[in-house]
């Protein structure tokens, strides 16, 4: 069947999967049910351990589900020193839950995936080889992709029941209290993790400096963690946030970036106490850099950012013009080692920031929110996790869900290389249409139709040029041509949920 | 011939496709694709393909487009010639400009090529980059040389060379050339180009030498970096007086054709011919500014 953005679903996938089709992106108020967990009783003395081994020898069978956090990105040690264990050990079938998976894990997983430790995956996404492998069939079973607030979701209500969780921390004391602020690694917010930590079975944490007792603040509680691993080293302060914050001078970034600005300041949400939610990548640091001037120009200040966070983000927060950072995650180095010594800069969990079933999240109250894109079509639905061969090479992240915005904007060149961004259809769809507001791309802005308030503000406006998306998707198809239409098998090797929980798409496999 | 915009006049490597693709989107009120220095002996035909090439496919908007072609003495300038007109370039630029005879051998060329590529004979407009002391002294003759002239463009690195010298941040070895040129644009009712700023991380002496150039009369400044164009229009920007004085001009001018009366008056005074060039110049650069709205109105930043 075809769920409500035209996508084929099969009818097998939504019995052997029990999933729904992708309806609408309106929550609602459904009474949700939250799942319990098992508690092993202690008084703690036993908690600190030297041997991983022992620790997974007792706690891990064959079929179990297994979660790590991604807080580390490409410094992570933690991942590949635990897999590497768990198949040596031999183990079978276990379902990998990850809050994402890096570059530097991909090895491993493929190696977990051979070896049949692994044989299903659930993930905010996967890139490099991994998502090569998994795109060509490696893996028996369907990854699910799931957003970082849908994550938070189906872990609360049972849909992720994870039976061990491994955490690498920065610091803790020999109970188990812990954060992601002190120590080498500093990593910033532990946010993704902090649901791990409530609701998994067994909590292992791994770190390489153990505090006195008793450590504060302590993000991650004594009250849930089973076991402290003592190891030589948890991660590569310096590969935490490599490259993610450099200040871009290509031309038209700046181009891209300054027209975001210009839409957000003619916007009717450009007003003091807004908020908003930046990425990575040069253009979007690019707009934070522009924005702070505006703010400055208009005296304008915002009541909070939230998401991942970045340098230029915690400057704004030095600076005053923003009041408080609700921080889940950290994508450089400078924004991580800010954390203990800015009370503004807040720690939020994966469901504080953008669970959909709970009782209200920070994206939820966001204005405005700046994505980005790897495709985008004619009807306004955007793709981040397949690229334009097929092939699965992104992350759902947070942008199903900050999309869920006031004014959600997209900004994206018209075409990268011989590509085009703007396409008649998307490749897979992440995020719909419907939840997406404006287009920004450096020969024009593109507004939702369905957003006629937005068009009649940006009108009066003149540094807007506005377009319609389908000039914008000629004009790429004038400059890149037709592409020739991917080959696939009929094999679904990944299913992308929307936040809710729906099917919003299939990935098929790759034909070779 | 037409008056417009000349602020920024972008170059462009023609053998960059990338840059050439992308060309349009920054607004520059010209952008000079460049066949000359910026391409090596090997790829000059290839270069010349890809913008001629672009410019048969490619939206650059408003933009006037310029090609420099190679000089009169290469074995490429009449292969560059014949090409571009074939492509229908607006503007052919024609490097180290010496004396009146190049640009009139320029324009034989370019007459060869209207005819054999059916172009409307005269659409073809030219200009003359004058890069040494020679070109600098002769700038009236180039200048007046031919009614296809659109403009002079002075070229610094070769010129400081030719006298010399090198830059320096106050640009005083520049002076008489600038000068000269400008005073030979205007007296030939051309427009005038500054020469390029090429260090990107002089953020403050590129500013420097921009108020320099607008404070002298030229039109605007050849520019290595699209970054550089925003930086050369907040220069130019007319100020929110000189916006609303230039509004009372031209509701004062319409007010007289509304009437029917040749003479205009405003405040009960006459206003002559060059306070409403002025007045329709700062229109100009405002709309260019977006600091005039749809109605007609100035609008705050």
């Amino acid at each position: 069947m075809k769920n409500n953005v035209g996508r084929e679903i099969s009818d097998e996938i939504l019995n052997s999967t029990n999933h729904k089709p992708f309806e609408t992106t309106e929550i609602g108020h459904p009474t949700v049910h939250y799942t319990g967990h098992n508690v092993r009783v202690t008084k703690g003395d036993d908690k600190l351990v030297d041997s991983l081994d022992q620790v997974i020898k007792d706690n891990l069978k064959d079929g179990m589900t297994i979660s790590f956090h991604h807080h580390f990105r490409n410094g992570d040690y933690v991942f590949n020193m635990v897999m590497d264990k768990i198949i040596k050990m031999g183990y079978k079938d276990l379902t990998l839950a990850p809050s994402s998976l890096t570059g530097v894990m991909n090895d491993k997983v493929i190696e977990a995936i051979k070896a049949g430790t692994i044989t299903n995956i659930t993930s905010s996404g996967m890139r490099g080889s991994l998502g090569e492998a998994v795109s060509h069939g490696l893996l028996k079973n369907p990854v699910i992709f799931r957003s970082h607030g849908n994550r938070a979701r189906s872990i609360e209500n049972g849909n992720i029941k994870i039976d061990v969780a491994f955490l690498g921390v920065p610091n803790s004391d020999r109970m188990g209290n812990a954060n992601g602020m002190n120590g080498e690694s500093a990593l910033g917010s532990l946010g993704y993790a902090l649901v791990d930590a409530q609701y998994a079975n067994k909590v292992v944490l791994l770190t390489d400096t153990i505090v006195d007792y008793p450590n504060t603040p302590a993000s991650i509680k004594q009250t849930q963690v089973d076991y402290v691993v003592k190891v030589d080293k948890v991660g590569d302060p310096d590969r935490i946030g490599s490259g993610a914050t450099r200040f871009t001078k290509d031309p038209k970034e700046l181009k891209i970036a300054k027209m975001v600005n210009d839409v957000i300041v003619n916007s009717p949400y450009f007003k003091n106490n807004f908020s908003f939610q930046t990425g990575t990548g040069g253009a979007s640091l690019a707009v934070t850099r522009f924005l702070r001037q505006s703010m400055l120009d208009n005296d304008i200040k915002a009541s909070f950012t939230c998401g991942g966070t970045t340098s230029p983000i915690v400057k704004l927060l030095e600076e005053g013009l923003v009041k408080k950072v609700m921080d889940v995650q950290d994508f450089d180095k400078g924004a991580a080692s800010s954390m203990k010594s800015n009370p503004g800069q807040t720690e939020i969990d994966g469901s504080w920031y953008a669970d959909p079933d709970n009782k209200g999240a920070m994206v939820d109250q966001l204005d405005i929110a700046i994505l980005s894109a790897l495709e985008i079509d004619t009807d306004f639905n955007v793709n981040v996790l397949t690229g334009s061969n097929g092939v699965i090479r992104g992350a759902v992240g947070g942008h199903q869900d900050a999309g869920t915005a006031k004014m959600t904007i997209i900004s994206a060149p018209l075409t990268r290389g011989r590509i085009a961004t703007v396409v008649p259809a998307v490749n897979s769809i992440t995020t719909p249409g419907s939840s997406i507001d404006v287009l920004v791309t450096e020969v024009g802005v593109a507004v939702n139709p369905a957003r006629k308030d937005l068009i009649e503000a940006f009108k009066k406006a003149p540094s807007i040029p506005l377009v319609s998306i389908e000039e914008l998707q000629k004009r790429a198809e004038g400059i890149v041509g037709k592409p020739k239409p991917i080959e696939y098998t009929d094999r679904t090797v990944a299913l992308v949920e929307y936040r809710d929980g729906t099917l919003i798409d299939e990935v098929k496999q790759i034909k070779d | 011939m037409e008056e417009r915009l000349r602020r920024t006049m972008m170059f462009v490597p023609g053998n960059n496709a990338g840059m050439v693709k992308d060309a349009g989107i920054y607004g520059a009120d010209s952008i000079m694709f460049d066949l000359e220095d910026s391409v090596s002996m090997s790829e000059k035909d290839a270069a010349r393909m890809l913008v001629y090439e672009a410019l048969q496919t490619q939206d650059y908007g408003d933009s006037e487009l310029v090609v420099r072609v190679n000089g009169i003495d290469t074995p490429y300038f009449k292969n560059d010639v014949y090409a571009m007109v074939k492509a229908g370039i607006e503007v052919v630029r024609l490097p180290k400009v010496e004396s009146a005879q190049m640009m009139l051998d320029l324009v034989k060329v370019v007459e060869e090529a209207e005819k054999k590529f059916d172009r409307k004979p005269g659409s073809t407009h030219v200009m003359a980059a004058i890069e040494s002391a020679k070109g600098v002294l002769n700038a009236p003759e180039i200048a007046a040389s031919t009614d296809r002239m659109i403009g002079l463009a002075l070229s610094a690195e070769d010129y400081t060379t030719d006298m010399k010298t090198h830059r320096y941040p106050d640009g005083a070895e520049l002076e008489f050339a600038r000068n000269m040129i400008l005073h030979a644009a205007r007296a030939a009712g051309i427009a005038a180009f500054d020469t390029v700023f090429t260090n990107m991380n002089d953020i403050e002496g590129f500013q420097r030498e921009t108020e320099h150039i607008h404070e002298l009369g030229f039109d605007g400044k050849s520019l290595v970096n699209p970054r550089q164009i925003d930086w050369v229009n907040k220069v130019y920007e007319p100020t929110k007086k000189e916006i609303e004085n230039a509004l009372d001009v031209e509701a004062a001018i319409e007010e007289a054709h509304q009437k029917g009366s040749g003479v205009i008056s405003m405040n009960g005074q006459m206003v002559d011919r060059p306070v409403v060039l002025r007045a329709q110049r700062v229109i100009r650069l405002a709309k260019a500014s977006n600091l005039i709205n749809e109605e007609g109105e100035y609008i705050e930043k």
